[in-house]
């Protein structure tokens, strides 16, 4: 009876949450995780004195979304796409953000209009745009690597397997365009259903070579470890593997997929009102431009975009050219829609999922 | 096995061939376990046995992925080796964070396996215990069930009760999971338990409680402490429960290394890898041990 | 005292009522020491997958967000074509649910029967508020698929909350418009082929143990003890060591820049260009969960196979049969019962597995259990997920049965 009764106590305990003030936010990992520790986590917890525990997801809207619907809400605040940033709030699981309560620029411009237009929705206030592009080893292609987004679809010319991600959002968008939809047109395309059936057909000749990832740092290492000659991936972990490692990865900017991803307030979360600050802190003009710095993605404030300098601070890479918006980059590129993902994100990757489960 | 002087050439030629088969499947079972121990001191960052390595050049190896292990989730992992840099390294580094978890939510599970089970195994084996069958049935069904369909299940009823994310949901669904292990090694040690040593103690006047502790409880003490251990490594090992309630403060070894093998599957995983390979041969060499003393003290035969 | 007078204790009482009175209590005794370890796993495990149980058949999504249609659809038949009350409480309810912000619930819940209708619910829901009547014009303006016999039939399934939907769905089978039920069209197929993909890989793997257990269970049999149990040792370390860093040990092995395929390239087998695939398919599957599997195998072969006698087979050689003969007639039919021991076990083991496929089997290694797990936590369909785990649980189920009833839970040996 002791026994259980000490083993009671110390379970008590230890089911005792911290009483320290703190706020836990959920990011994508990797390199891109280590770079908002930089950027955000430790200058915030320097000023505020409120501890920051980062938590990593493959797609931190799922986890977001099954907590809510499970009512058993652990993050405050979480890194999402702005396409899903608008379906969860659509369905009521993130908490609506008050724009004019941002921070304005140094030089008090309102922050409605220091942030780009069409970045900041009713409950994401934005970080960065990244890009989802097609990454290859260089050293695997020394007559030339790919040029168009074709070319990663042409296994015959490109020899070598693919790293495919594993959903249906860009993959379709860049199928079509590789099978020669126009980027202005690939919305149009598949909102109809022969649309859809025409970006599985691309796919599916690629499906024997295809190694699908889910999370953003496999990518990387897939390249690194030989398993794919050619991937998908997002462009700051391509462009940050390649600097930290001193790995011969190449950014094909053709066919890019660009996007804006920022933090949401789940519904319950904790710690609301240090998730509140840490969202204001980190998405006013410094934090967001020191962001760049560490990692290749764009800051969305007009008042950030003259502060991003050097990898790492470092003076010798400057990031500019690197961004997904830095015009040569954004030759052949198309915007995601966040309409059509909002809508019909849940039924494509259904279909998607059928897809690969198929033989 | 010596090969009879009788035995045909083909037959000659069968016993070695089954023999070399024999060795090959040996090989299968115990190669991958040990190949992580040398390359887990590669200095290169590659799972293959670079040639430096294989000349034996101590250049080849090193001990930079142990070390990785500490530093890993630190605050200050470049600051001087001094007291401040290892009270960090004990509260940060997430490596040691995970093992402190796994500890914690293995030593609490396996104690309430345990003396549940044993408890459970004592009534089991009483020739009068009604619906025997039935609920032995249902007691070992946890190991029978597929992990994900308990998860499924710990995960819906978590978290309507609260339970989720928090330690003491993990240790009850370990518990759980532990003890089937405890049920089958403390009921097999009581198959040959002579259940007249307790009448004797009985008839020499000695309490119920008296004979248990005196009695019976050093006789079965070898099976209860392998279920235990088996209890223990069924917690230490458990990841698919962990992914499905465990909040980010409850993080175990085997989370911990599943993160790690699905993102970057560095040779830190292998060096965490060793270390797990040295601890089960430490279990296993303590289980063995117990098997055997309790054959002797039972006076059952060895095999 | 007469011989026909019962016999009775020093007490008094009959001996026959005092025997049961005393067996009585032993087996309250015996039950009360069970007693706290029955009720800890009801609780913690019955109870859970009870409730999982449950969700497999409930969904309320639409009758809590949509009440005015569902109480439209309750009170007509099956069958019923729209009618303007219809329309005008769809209207109404899409307006509360676009207020509410659950437009999209009800639209995901529709979907899982009708892939393709939830964005239907999301946009009108979003232009909601400017509804006007007449309704049936007002929502066929919106979208002309407002007025499909397929989406009323599936709301009209919808809206109770207890469907067998879900357990169709997990059978590749639908209800068409009429109510019958049919199969969906062949590139949405996905589960039974799973399953069967799932008990197919099983059984090989099963097979698979049996052929590299067989020869060593009988080596370890036979061999004095001394050397036998030093071999033990290598089929019971891969039992204690952790499955995850089994798991690492085969991508270390079989990856394209691992080491088997370093070793091949390096040795002139292969061309630096060819090397092997190996892992992130089936055959990663297979090769790990042998491995991993393999001591389930050989443990109560080995069991069985150290009972048997060898005068058997030494009288058959005696009376002249040849070694081969001795072997399938006198010795293989003795160890039927460790092979369907050790078959079954690893065959139900085999079924439920989730870890492994999930690293090492890519995309066409995958098992059912990898689906649950995908309807858990990526699409979040959670009563898919109970249907698919309650299917595996069945099967499960029976084939625990059958090794209760043909080996017994009791005879389970662990080392």
């Amino acid at each position: 009876m002791k026994k259980l009764l000490v083993l009671t106590t110390a379970m008590a305990g230890l089911a005792l949450p911290g009483l320290a003030q703190e706020v836990t936010v959920m990011g994508w990992g990797g390199a891109y995780t280590a770079s908002q520790i930089e950027a955000y986590h430790k200058p915030f917890t320097a000023k505020t004195g409120i501890k920051v525990n980062s938590v990593d997801a493959d797609n931190p809207a799922t986890p977001i979304k099954a907590q809510v619907e499970a009512r058993n809400v652990s993050i405050d605040v979480a890194s999402v796409e702005i396409a899903d940033a608008v379906r969860l709030c659509d369905e009521g699981l993130v908490e609506i953000i008050d724009a004019a309560s941002l921070p304005a620029a140094p030089d008090g411009t309102p922050a409605m209009e220091d942030f780009i237009e069409g970045t900041l929705s009713e409950c994401m206030v934005p970080t960065d745009v990244f890009s989802t592009v097609v990454a290859y080893d260089a050293s695997k292609f020394p007559n030339g690597g790919p040029t168009t987004i074709a070319d990663f679809f042409d296994t015959a010319k490109f020899p070598g397997k693919r790293g495919v991600k594993k959903g249906a959002k860009v993959m379709l968008e860049m199928a079509l365009m590789a099978d020669g939809v126009p980027a202005a047109e690939v919305y149009e395309v598949l909102g109809t259903a022969e649309g859809v059936d025409r970006a599985f057909a691309k796919l599916s000749s690629i499906k024997n070579d295809a190694v699908f990832w889910e999370a953003g740092s496999q990518p990387p290492q897939l390249l690194a470890d030989g398993e794919v000659s050619m991937t998908i991936a997002w462009n700051g972990r391509i462009f940050n593997a390649a600097m930290a490692d001193n790995k011969p990865f190449e950014i094909m900017w053709d066919g890019q997929v660009f996007e804006w991803e920022g933090w949401v307030i789940p519904k319950g979360a904790p710690n609301m009102e240090a998730a509140l600050e840490f969202v204001k802190f980190s998405t006013s003009t410094e934090p967001l431009a020191a962001a760049a710095n560490w990692i290749s993605y764009g800051p969305p404030r007009k008042s950030s975009a003259p502060l991003v300098g050097t990898f790492k601070n470092e003076g010798k890479v400057p990031m500019s050219p690197h961004l997904p918006t830095s015009p040569e980059n954004l030759t052949n590129a198309l915007a995601s829609s966040l309409e059509f993902w909002a809508d019909h994100d849940t039924e494509l990757n259904e279909r998607f999922n059928a897809w690969l489960a198929a033989n | 096995m010596p090969i009879p002087s009788y035995a045909t050439p083909l037959e000659r030629f069968w016993q070695y061939t089954y023999r070399v088969i024999c060795g090959l499947v040996f090989l299968f079972l115990i190669a991958p376990i040990l190949i992580v121990i040398p390359l887990s001191f590669n200095v290169e960052p590659y799972f293959t046995f670079t040639e430096r390595m294989l000349a034996f050049d101590p250049e080849g190896y090193s001990l930079r992925w142990y070390d990785t292990l500490l530093t890993f989730g630190m605050q200050a992992p470049e600051a001087p080796r001094d007291a401040a840099w290892w009270g960090d390294a004990w509260r940060n580094a997430h490596w040691i964070k995970a093992t402190k978890n796994s500890i914690i939510i293995g030593a609490f599970s396996t104690l309430l396996a345990t003396v549940l089970g044993t408890l459970a195994a004592l009534g089991l084996s009483r020739p009068e215990m009604p619906f025997r069958s039935t609920i032995m049935a249902i007691l070992i069904s946890p190991m029978i069930v597929p992990l994900i369909i308990t998860a499924t299940g710990l995960f819906f009823f978590y978290s309507m009760t609260g339970l989720a994310g928090s330690y003491l949901g993990i240790i009850l669904a370990h518990a759980t999971l532990g003890i089937p292990f405890v049920i089958i090694t403390v009921t097999a040690t009581l198959v040959g338990f002579d259940h007249s040593l307790t009448r004797a103690a009985a008839s020499l006047g000695a309490a119920p409680s008296t004979t248990f502790f005196r009695i019976t409880m050093p006789l079965i003490l070898p099976g209860v402490i392998s279920g235990a251990l088996f209890a223990f490594v069924t917690s230490f090992d458990e990841v698919v429960v962990v992914l499905f309630v465990a909040g980010h403060e409850q993080q175990t070894i085997p989370r911990q290394m599943w993160n790690g093998i699905r993102e970057q599957i560095s040779p830190a995983i292998l060096a965490v890898a060793t270390i797990l390979v040295l601890v089960s041969i430490a279990l296993l060499s303590t289980v063995e041990l117990l098997r055997r003393r309790s054959e002797r003290l039972r006076g059952v035969t060895p095999r | 005292m007469s011989a026909t007078d019962p016999l009775t204790t020093a007490d008094g009482l009959p001996l026959k009522r005092a025997l049961m009175r005393a067996q009585r209590s032993a087996r309250w005794r015996a039950f009360v020491l069970v007693a706290p370890l029955l009720l800890f796993v009801v609780v913690t495990f019955l109870v859970p997958i009870g409730q999982m149980l449950h969700r497999s058949v409930h969904n309320p999504a639409f009758p809590a967000n949509m009440p005015a249609l569902t109480e439209w659809f309750r009170a007509t038949p099956a069958g019923t074509s729209p009618d303007d009350r219809a329309f005008a409480a769809l209207a109404a309810d899409l307006k509360q649910a676009a207020a509410n912000r659950t437009v999209a619930i009800v639209g995901t819940r529709i979907n899982y029967d009708l892939p393709g209708t939830r964005s239907l619910f999301t946009a009108t829901g979003r232009r909601a508020a400017a509804l006007a009547p007449p309704f049936r014009t007002a929502l066929l303006e919106a979208d002309a698929r407002w007025g499909d016999p397929a989406l009323w039939a599936a709301m009209r399934n919808a809206s109770s909350a207890y469907t067998p939907g879900f357990y169709l769905s997990a059978l590749d089978l639908t209800r068409g418009n009429d109510g019958t039920i049919e199969r969906v069209p062949e590139q949405r197929r996905v589960y039974v082929p799973l399953f069967l993909r799932t008990f197919g890989l099983s059984a090989a793997i099963t097979g698979l143990c049996l052929l590299l257990a067989f020869p060593i269970a009988h080596m370890l049999a036979t061999l004095p003890l001394r050397w036998s149990n030093l071999l033990m040792i290598l089929v019971l370390l891969p039992f204690w060591t952790s499955l995850l860093v089994r798991t690492t040990s085969w991508i270390v092995l079989l990856q394209q820049q691992g080491v088997i395929n370093s070793t091949l390239v390096a040795l002139g087998i292969l061309g630096d260009d060819g090397r092997l695939t190996m892992i992130y398919n089936q055959t990663g599957t297979v090769i790990a969960m042998t491995h991993v599997l393999l001591p389930f195998m050989v443990l109560p072969l080995y069991s069985v196979m150290r009972t048997i006698n060898p005068a058997y087979v030494r009288a058959a050689r005696s009376l002249g049969a040849t070694s081969w003969t001795a072997f399938r007639r006198i010795y293989l039919p003795q160890t039927v019962p460790g092979i369907g021991a050790g078959a079954l076990l690893v065959f139900i083991l085999a079924v439920g597995y989730y870890i492994t496929p999930a690293l090492v089997g890519g995309a066409s290694g995958q098992l059912i259990s990898n689906l649950i797990a995908f309807h858990m936590q990526d699409s979040l369909n959670w009563s898919l997920a109970a249907a698919l785990s309650a299917l595996l649980l069945g099967a499960v189920v029976i084939l625990y049965w059958l090794y209760d009833r043909l080996i017994g839970i009791d005879n389970m040996k662990l080392g």
